[in-house]
């Protein structure tokens, strides 16, 4: 039982493998690079239609007609600047994985420097508020310290002289 | 003094712990499907289509000069565009310019559509392959862009037009446009 189960699992595991790479359409490209910049698009070009799916995972009709408008525009001989800005211009930045930097998305890049900025200023003001504190208690203290000690030492001192005779 | 600068200290968390009730109240309540057009402010891109109902006539962007207008794009395989014709109708009735855009779709089904449940639309644009889709980016029918006389568009309103919507949002809307 256990035998046959075996090889019964690996070919299962091969149909999923399969299943992963969906939505695969023959394009015929006139060059390695062509294929290259189509395969960079389709990736990092969002389906507008379906959420959080690039256009080449997606099985969408929208998906199908961007994915062909792309081969469209790379045979053409256009640039990746070009047809990015192609989609852009017709569905907005939403099409982008890889966000500009405009005012509306600035936060991403300054808000993790400001919250380490905060975070030192915080541990800066901390550590300065605890040496006030520290030498608040040192200059009460000192004289009593001070004191102290003298009177012990004093006290000592006689004793060690007693214990060395 | 030392006390208000301690209550204010304490403040700050409180009102950042405001601030991200605030944008994570209104993210339960926005629909990440809807996006803005990236064409508002701008003028209609360059077509020209056919006629629904006959070939041999063609159009291009200047039918939408003149006057203030909706462009719904909708097709026979989209069963909200069904939901939403009968409101189309009302509003072609009060007077409403309603041009309508058959995307991707065929052309006999599209006919027998409009002749059963009405048509609603001063002119009927067949756009086959989606290409004047493409150009404004549509990315789900039903969608109704608003366009101004001057052939701009001003507001894209995607999903079903009801009377509701119509009359808290986007009646407003289409007054205000000259």
């Amino acid at each position: 039982m256990k035998l046959a189960l075996k090889p019964l699992m690996i070919l299962l595991f091969c149909f999923i493998s399969s299943a992963a790479t969906s939505a695969i359409d023959s394009f015929e490209f006139e060059n390695a690079e062509q294929a290259q910049l189509f395969q960079d698009l389709s990736k990092q070009l969002r389906c507008p239609k379906c959420q959080n799916q690039n256009i080449a995972d997606s099985n969408a009709e929208l998906a199908k007609d961007l994915r062909n408008k792309t081969y469209e525009l790379v045979k053409q001989g256009k640039s990746e600047a070009q047809i990015i800005d192609y989609m852009v211009a017709r569905f907005g930045n939403f099409v982008r994985y890889d966000p500009p930097m405009t005012p509306a998305t600035i936060f991403l890049w300054v808000g993790p420097l400001l919250s380490i900025l905060l975070g030192f200023l915080f541990l800066y003001g901390q550590i300065r508020k605890q040496n006030r504190l520290d030498d608040k208690l040192d200059k009460e203290d000192d004289n009593r310290l001070a004191q102290i000690l003298d009177r012990k030492t004093a006290r000592d001192k006689p004793q060690k002289k007693g214990s060395e005779q | 003094m030392a006390n208000t600068r301690k209550i204010i200290t304490l403040l700050i968390p409180l009102i950042i712990f405001f601030i991200v009730c605030f944008f994570l109240f209104k993210g339960l309540y926005s629909d990440p499907r809807k996006l803005d057009s990236a064409l508002i402010g701008q003028s209609v891109p360059e077509f020209r289509l056919q006629d629904l109902y006959d070939p041999q006539k063609q159009y291009d962007a200047s039918i939408f000069k003149g006057q203030k207008l909706l462009l719904n794009v909708w097709a026979t395989w989209c069963p909200t565009c069904y939901a939403e014709h009968k409101f189309l109708n009302q509003l072609a009735e009060k007077g409403v310019y309603i041009i309508g855009m058959n995307y991707k779709d065929n052309r006999g089904k599209a006919i027998k559509w409009l002749t059963d449940l009405n048509d609603p639309y001063k002119i009927s644009l067949f756009d086959k392959d989606g290409m004047l889709g493409l150009d404004l980016g549509v990315y789900g029918a039903p969608e109704t862009y608003f366009i101004d006389s001057k052939g701009i568009i001003q507001y894209r309103h995607v999903g079903d037009l009801n009377a509701d919507v119509w009359r808290k949002t986007l009646s407003d809307r289409f007054e205000k446009m000259e």
